[in-house]
C-alpha cells in the first residue's frame, strides 16, 4: 500500500487492519510534501508536530479497538479554517500572524475520524478570487502546469489534493470556490447543500453562501469525506437540523432512469475556444453512453447570476470583514485615534480584491441604494432559485461546464470582471444553494499551451440531495476514468 | 439677536406654562438570563476583564451568534405586559458601524420587524395621579464592551487612550422606545419607574441604573402650548439615576426655552448630561448622520412566533405593579404615597395581600405593616416576608384592635412579641392578659378614683385648661396599668368633668 | 438605471479603509464598470417577489439559556493575539467620536 498516491478508503481500511499504523502515514508524508511543496506551494503552514501527534492519537484508538472512518488519512485544510495552535490567516496580511485559540467544527469532526492534519492550505484572500492569485502570503501552482493558476479560492487545497501531497483536502465554496479549482486541478470537487455542513470556525466571506467542502481524487472518497463532516452543528444557526443520509454507499454504476438536464442558457455553442467545447460535448454524450435521458432546461435569470452574487457577496462580506480592526488581534497600523487606526490597519492588511468588495458591498448596503442593489439581488436570487426548481420538475440533475476554460496562465486575467466571468456557471448553482459538485471530464490543450489540462463537468442536484449527486458523479466517473489518464507534473527528487 | 441668557432660577411659571414641554424617552434594558444573547457564556456583571469571553462575543474570525431561546421569551413577556402587539414574523438585522467596544463592528439588532409593537405603559406620579404613554416598540439586541478612558478624569475628552473589556458584549439588551407622549420631567420619571418596576416584577431584568441594567436617553423638545407641530429635539444622553434624568430633563427644558426666548433655535444633536455641572453639553460630532446599512443578518434565521406561544406567554403574567397600584389606592382606599411603597417591594406586597384576604381591613392593616411591622424589620435586618409574623397572626392582631378588645399599646407590645417568637396573637393578648377592659362600669370607677386624687387638676379643667384632660386620661392608663379603653376613658373623663 | 458615479470617498470612509488618491481613481473606475453590469438586474422583473434573506427553510434556531463553559476561552487565550494589551485589557488609542 501507498500512502502517498492510494485512495482514502484504502488508507483508513489499512489503518484500520493495522496494516499500517497512522504514524508510518504520517512519517512518508511528511518529507514528501515538504518536498513537493517547495514547487506546488499548495500549504501556507505544514504541521508534522500536529501530525505526527495526531497519529499516536490515532494508533492509541486503533489498539484499543476502535475503527475510524478516515483513520490516518492525510488531510489538507483551507487556511480560512480555524485550528487551534495553527496560524490561520485567510491569506491575509491582516491575519498573518493570527494563531486560531479554537478548532472549527468540520475540523474538529475531522481530527476526530482520525484524519492526519498536513497543513494549511493557501488561498485567494478572504476566499475571494478564482485563480489563487489575490493570496497575500504565498503562490500556488497548478501541479498540471506549474506556470498555471490552481483556480481559487480554494487554490491550495485543489492542488494539494491534484499534486498528491494530501488525500483530501477541504476548502470552502461561495461561488465556486471548490468546484473551479477542483476542475483546473483534476480532481473532485463537492459543494453540499447550504446548511449541510457547520460554519462554525469558518472565516466567513459570505454567510449565506459559504459552505465547506471535500476535495478528492474520486467521488467514493468525497462521499466518504461529506459523510465525516456534515451534518447539524448546534454552535450555526444556519447549519439544518436534518437527519443525514450517508452517501457512500449510495454509489451507482450506470446513470438508468435518469434525467440530464442541459441548460440552454448555458449552450456549448457560446463557449469561445473549439477544444474546450468538443470537450464537453464529448462529456455530454458519455452521460447519455451510461443511459441518461439528455432533457433541455431552461434557466432564464441565469444571466443574472453575476450580478445578483456580486452584489450579495460583497454586501455580506463588508459587514463580515468589519470586524478586522486591529483592536483585538491581527495586524494593527497605530493612528492618532481609533479612528485613524481603523483606516490605515484596513488600507494595510486588505489586498486590492477585498478592498474592491468591501467597497461594492458598502455601496450596496448604503443609505439611498438599499433597495435598488442588495434587496433587488435578493429578490433575483429568489428568481434563480425558482428557475431551478423548475428546472428540476424536469431533470434529475444539471449537467454544465465547471468553468468555461482549463487553468490559465499567471497575471492571464487582470481586468476583475473578467476574472469574475469565471464564475459563470458556478454561481447560479451557489444562489440557489444547491449541492454541486465538479468531476474530471478530460483535457484540453490551452490557447497558447503544450500540455493538456484538466477540465471539470459540474453536475448539480434538487437541495438536500447529496445521496443522487455523488451516485451520479460515480457512475460517470467509473465509467470515464478522465482524471486517471492525466499525471501531474513530475517533480525531480532533490 | 442674542439678548443675555435668562438664569434658570428665573424662568417664571408664566414662561414655564408658555411652553409645552414633549419627551419621549428611549431605554435599554439588560435582560436577566443565565447567558449572553447569542453565546453560551454567562450573563454576570464584573469581573476581571475579559475573562467572560468566547470565540463568539469576542468576534473571532469564523465565529457564529445562536439566539438565546429565554431572551426572546423575556421581551415576548414584557412586550405583553404592556399590551404590545407580537407580529407572526420576526428577525434579527445587522446595524453597522465601528466602535472599539463593538467587536464585529456591528451590532446584531432588529429594524424592520422587531418582536413586539405598540403597547401602553399606564404609570403613576407622585402626587397619585395616573397617566398613559405609548410604546412604539421593544426589540431585541445585543449590549457592546466597555471601555474605559484613560485621562484625568476618566471622560472621553481628552484621553489619550481607552483600555476595552469585552466581559459585557453580547449582553441581551432590550431597547424600549417610547411614543413622544410625555409632557414633564415628572412623567418621564413616572414612566421610567413604573417601565422599571415592571420588567423587575417580571423577572426579566435587575434594572439597576447604577450597575448599568437600565441605561436611558430622553428626546426633549418644545413647543408653544396649544401648538400642533413638535419643536426641534434634542436627544440627552448620560443620566445615570432617576434623580439624574428628572434633572437633566428639566435643565434641558429651561435651556430651550432660553433659546427660544433669547431669539435663537433650538438644533437637533445630542447632548451629555453633566451630572455635577448640572447642565447639558452638546456633543455634536463633526459628521452627518450614522448610516447603518441595516441588513437582516445572514447568520440566522427568522422567527415565526405561532399564537399558541403567545397565549403560552400570556397566561404567566401575573398582576402588574400599575393593577397592583390602582387595587391598592382604589378598592383598598390607601394613600398612593403608601401604596408606592407596598408595590416597591414585591414580596411585602404579596405578604401584605395575604394579611387582608384574612383581616378584610386593608387600612388597619397597612397602618400595620407599613408602621411598626415595617420598623421591627428594618431593626432586626430580615424582612417582613421572612419574618415570624404569618399574615395571620397579623390579621388577628388587626381585628383585636379594630374590636377595642386590646388598645395601640398593648397592640405594640403584642406585634413586638410576635416578632420575636412568632406564635398567634389571640393567644398571646390571653397569657399576657393584655385584653383592655371596655367595660363602663370598670372604666368608670378608675375614673372616679382618680378625679378624687385629683381635686385641683379638676379645677384647673372647669376653670377653662381643657387641656389637663390628657394628663388625666393618662393617670385613668395608669391606674389601670395601661389597660384601659383610652377612649371610653377620656369620655367617661369628660361627662364627669362638665357636670358639677 | 444609470449608475451614479460612486462617491468612493465617501463609502471607504463608511468602511474604514484609508485609500490614496490613485486607489480612489482605480477602484472609482473598476467598481463603476462592475456597477454598469449590475445595472443590468434592473431589466429583471422582480415585482412581487419575496426577497431571498436566507435559502434554507430553518426557522426559529434558538439555544436553550445554559452556560457552554467548554466554548469559553481562557483570559490568556483571549488576548493572546492582542495588538497590545494592558492589565488584562485591550488598548486603544484615543476615540474622538461618540459612535465611531
Amino acid at each position: 500500500m501507498d500512502p502517498i498516491t492510494d485512495s482514502a478508503r484504502e488508507i483508513a481500511a489499512a489503518v484500520n487492519l493495522r496494516e499500517i499504523s497512522a504514524a508510518e502515514v504520517a512519517e512518508r508524508l511528511i518529507p514528501h510534501v515538504a518536498r513537493l511543496d517547495r514547487h506546488i506551494g499548495a500549504y501556507l503552514e505544514l504541521t508534522p508536530a500536529l501530525m505526527r501527534e495526531r497519529a499516536a492519537i490515532v494508533d492509541r484508538r486503533i489498539a484499543a479497538g476502535e475503527r475510524l472512518p478516515l483513520a490516518g488519512v492525510p488531510v489538507a485544510i483551507k487556511d480560512n479554517m480555524c485550528l487551534t495552535g495553527t496560524h490561520t490567516t485567510a491569506g491575509s496580511k491582516i491575519l498573518r500572524d493570527f494563531i486560531a485559540p479554537y478548532t472549527a467544527t468540520v475540523v474538529q469532526r475531522l481530527l476526530d475520524a482520525g484524519a492526519l492534519p498536513v497543513g494549511k492550505t493557501n488561498l485567494d484572500e478572504f476566499a475571494m478570487g478564482s485563480s489563487g492569485e489575490n493570496s497575500a502570503l504565498g503562490v500556488t501552482r497548478n501541479p498540471y502546469d506549474l506556470d498555471r493558476v490552481p483556480g481559487g479560492s480554494s487554490a491550495g487545497s485543489a492542488a494539494a489534493v491534484g499534486g498528491f501531497e494530501a488525500t483530501l483536502s477541504f476548502g470552502s465554496d461561495t461561488g465556486g470556490s471548490i468546484r473551479e479549482p477542483a476542475a483546473f486541478c483534476n480532481v473532485v470537487g463537492f459543494k453540499p447543500t447550504y446548511g449541510r455542513v457547520s460554519r462554525y470556525g469558518l472565516i466567513a466571506f459570505a454567510s449565506s453562501l459559504d459552505q465547506i467542502g471535500p476535495f478528492a481524487r474520486t467521488v467514493a472518497d468525497a462521499a466518504l469525506a461529506y459523510d465525516t463532516i456534515g451534518g447539524h452543528d448546534p454552535l450555526d444557526a444556519t447549519s439544518v437540523d436534518r437527519p443525514l443520509e450517508p452517501t457512500a454507499d449510495g454509489l451507482r454504476e450506470d446513470l438508468h432512469g435518469v434525467r440530464v438536464g442541459i441548460v440552454k442558457e448555458f449552450a456549448l455553442a457560446n463557449l469561445a475556444d473549439a477544444g474546450v467545447r468538443a470537450c464537453y460535448e464529448s462529456a455530454y454524450r458519455e452521460l447519455a453512453a451510461l443511459g441518461a435521458e439528455l432533457v433541455e432546461v431552461e434557466l432564464p435569470t441565469a444571466d443574472y447570476g453575476l450580478a445578483t452574487y456580486y452584489l450579495i457577496a460583497p454586501a455580506e462580506c463588508s459587514s463580515n470583514l468589519a470586524r478586522f480592526d486591529g483592536v483585538r488581534y491581527g495586524l494593527r497600523v497605530d493612528g492618532d485615534d481609533v479612528g485613524e487606526m481603523y483606516e490605515r490597519t484596513r488600507a494595510a492588511g486588505f489586498g486590492p480584491e477585498v478592498k474592491r468588495r468591501i467597497l461594492i458591498g458598502t455601496y450596496a448596503l448604503s443609505s439611498g441604494y438599499y433597495d435598488a442593489y442588495y434587496l433587488k439581488a435578493q429578490k433575483a436570487r429568489t428568481r434563480v432559485a425558482e428557475d431551478f426548481a423548475r428546472a428540476f420538475e424536469r431533470c434529475d440533475v444539471i449537467a454544465s461546464p465547471a468553468a468555461a476554460s482549463p487553468a490559465f496562465g499567471f497575471k492571464a486575467k487582470s481586468d476583475p470582471v473578467a476574472m469574475y466571468l469565471m464564475d459563470y456557471y458556478t454561481i447560479p448553482v451557489s444562489l440557489a444553494g444547491l449541492p454541486a459538485l465538479s468531476v474530471p471530464c478530460g483535457a484540453v490543450i490551452p490557447e497558447g499551451g503544450t500540455r493538456p489540462m484538466p477540465m471539470g463537468l459540474q453536475l448539480a442536484t434538487p437541495l438536500f440531495t447529496e445521496r443522487a449527486l455523488l451516485g451520479y458523479a460515480h457512475a460517470y466517473e467509473r465509467a470515464t476514468r478522465h482524471a486517471e489518464r492525466l499525471a501531474p507534473v513530475e517533480i525531480a527528487a532533490a | 439677536m442674542s439678548t443675555t441668557a435668562i438664569p434658570r432660577g428665573d424662568l417664571t411659571p408664566a414662561l414655564l406654562d408658555k411652553y409645552e414641554p414633549v419627551i419621549g424617552i428611549e431605554c435599554h434594558v439588560e435582560l436577566k438570563t443565565a447567558t449572553k444573547m447569542f453565546c453560551g457564556c454567562p450573563n454576570v456583571f464584573g469581573g476581571e476583564p475579559n475573562t467572560n469571553v468566547c470565540p463568539v462575543c469576542l468576534a473571532l474570525p469564523g465565529a457564529l451568534p445562536v439566539p438565546n431561546a429565554a431572551a426572546i421569551d423575556h421581551l415576548i413577556r414584557a412586550g405583553l405586559a404592556f399590551g404590545a402587539t407580537i407580529p407572526v414574523h420576526s428577525k434579527f438585522d445587522r446595524k453597522n458601524y465601528f466602535y472599539p467596544d463593538m467587536p464585529k463592528n456591528y451590532q446584531i439588532s432588529q429594524y424592520d420587524l422587531p418582536l413586539t409593537q405598540g403597547g401602553v405603559v399606564r404609570y403613576w406620579l407622585e402626587d397619585g395621579s395616573r397617566a398613559e404613554c405609548r410604546l412604539t416598540r421593544i426589540h431585541l439586541e445585543e449590549d457592546t464592551g466597555k471601555s474605559t478612558h484613560a485621562s484625568a478624569d476618566g471622560r472621553l475628552a481628552g484621553a489619550t487612550s481607552s483600555l476595552v473589556d469585552f466581559n459585557r458584549a453580547g449582553v441581551p439588551l432590550m431597547e424600549c422606545v417610547g411614543e413622544p407622549d410625555l409632557r414633564s420631567a415628572a412623567e418621564a420619571v413616572g414612566f421610567l419607574e413604573t417601565l422599571a418596576r415592571t420588567f423587575r416584577e417580571l423577572g426579566v431584568s435587575d434594572v439597576k441604573m447604577e450597575e448599568g441594567s437600565l441605561r436611558c436617553d430622553a428626546n426633549v423638545s418644545i413647543r408653544l402650548r396649544g401648538a400642533a407641530d413638535y419643536g426641534t429635539k434634542a436627544e440627552i444622553k448620560n443620566m445615570n439615576s432617576f434623580r439624574s434624568v428628572r434633572r437633566a430633563i428639566e435643565s434641558e427644558i429651561a435651556r430651550q426655552i432660553n433659546v427660544l426666548e433669547t431669539g435663537g433655535r433650538v438644533i437637533q444633536e445630542t447632548r451629555g448630561w453633566d451630572e455635577s455641572a448640572g447642565v447639558t453639553h452638546s456633543q455634536r460630532s463633526k459628521e452627518q448622520a450614522h448610516d447603518y446599512r441595516y441588513f437582516p443578518d445572514p447568520d440566522l434565521v427568522p422567527i415565526d412566533v405561532t399564537a399558541e406561544y403567545v397565549e403560552q406567554v400570556r397566561a404567566t403574567l401575573t398582576e402588574l405593579p400599575f393593577e397592583r397600584f390602582v387595587r391598592y389606592v382604589d378598592e383598598f382606599g390607601i394613600d398612593s404615597k403608601r401604596a408606592t411603597q407596598l408595590v416597591d417591594d414585591a414580596p411585602l406586597a404579596a405578604w401584605f395581600d395575604r394579611a387582608v384576604t384574612a383581616s378584610q381591613n386593608p387600612q388597619a392593616t397597612v397602618a400595620f405593616v407599613l408602621g411598626d411591622l415595617s420598623r421591627l424589620a428594618n431593626e432586626s435586618g430580615t424582612p417582613v416576608a421572612a419574618g415570624k409574623v404569618t399574615p395571620d397572626a397579623l390579621a388577628e392582631l388587626v381585628k383585636l384592635t379594630s374590636s377595642n378588645a386590646i388598645n395601640s399599646k398593648a397592640a405594640k407590645q403584642v406585634l413586638e412579641t410576635l416578632w420575636n417568637e412568632g406564635g398567634s396573637a389571640t393567644a398571646l393578648v390571653e397569657r399576657e392578659g393584655l385584653a383592655q377592659v371596655s367595660d363602663r362600669g370598670a372604666v368608670e370607677a378608675l375614673v372616679d378614683q382618680v378625679l378624687a386624687a385629683n381635686p385641683k387638676v379638676v379645677d384647673d379643667y372647669r376653670g377653662g385648661k381643657t387641656n389637663v384632660l390628657g394628663f388625666l386620661t393618662g393617670a385613668v392608663m395608669k391606674e389601670s396599668r395601661g389597660k384601659a379603653n383610652p377612649a371610653l376613658a377620656q369620655e367617661l373623663l369628660k361627662e364627669k368633668l362638665g357636670a358639677g | 438605471m444609470a449608475s451614479d458615479r460612486i462617491d468612493i470617498r465617501h463609502v471607504a470612509k463608511l468602511a474604514r479603509l484609508a485609500l490614496t488618491e490613485d486607489e480612489i481613481a482605480t477602484y472609482g473606475a473598476q467598481l463603476g464598470d462592475l456597477m454598469s453590469h449590475v445595472d443590468e438586474l434592473g431589466s429583471l422583473d422582480t415585482q412581487n417577489v419575496a426577497a431571498t434573506a436566507q435559502v434554507v427553510p430553518s426557522r426559529n434556531v434558538q439555544r436553550a439559556d445554559a452556560v457552554r463553559p467548554e466554548t469559553m476561552l481562557t483570559h490568556e487565550a483571549a488576548l493572546r493575539n492582542a495588538p497590545q494589551a494592558q492589565n488584562g485589557y485591550f488598548r486603544v488609542p484615543r476615540i474622538i467620536a461618540e459612535e465611531g
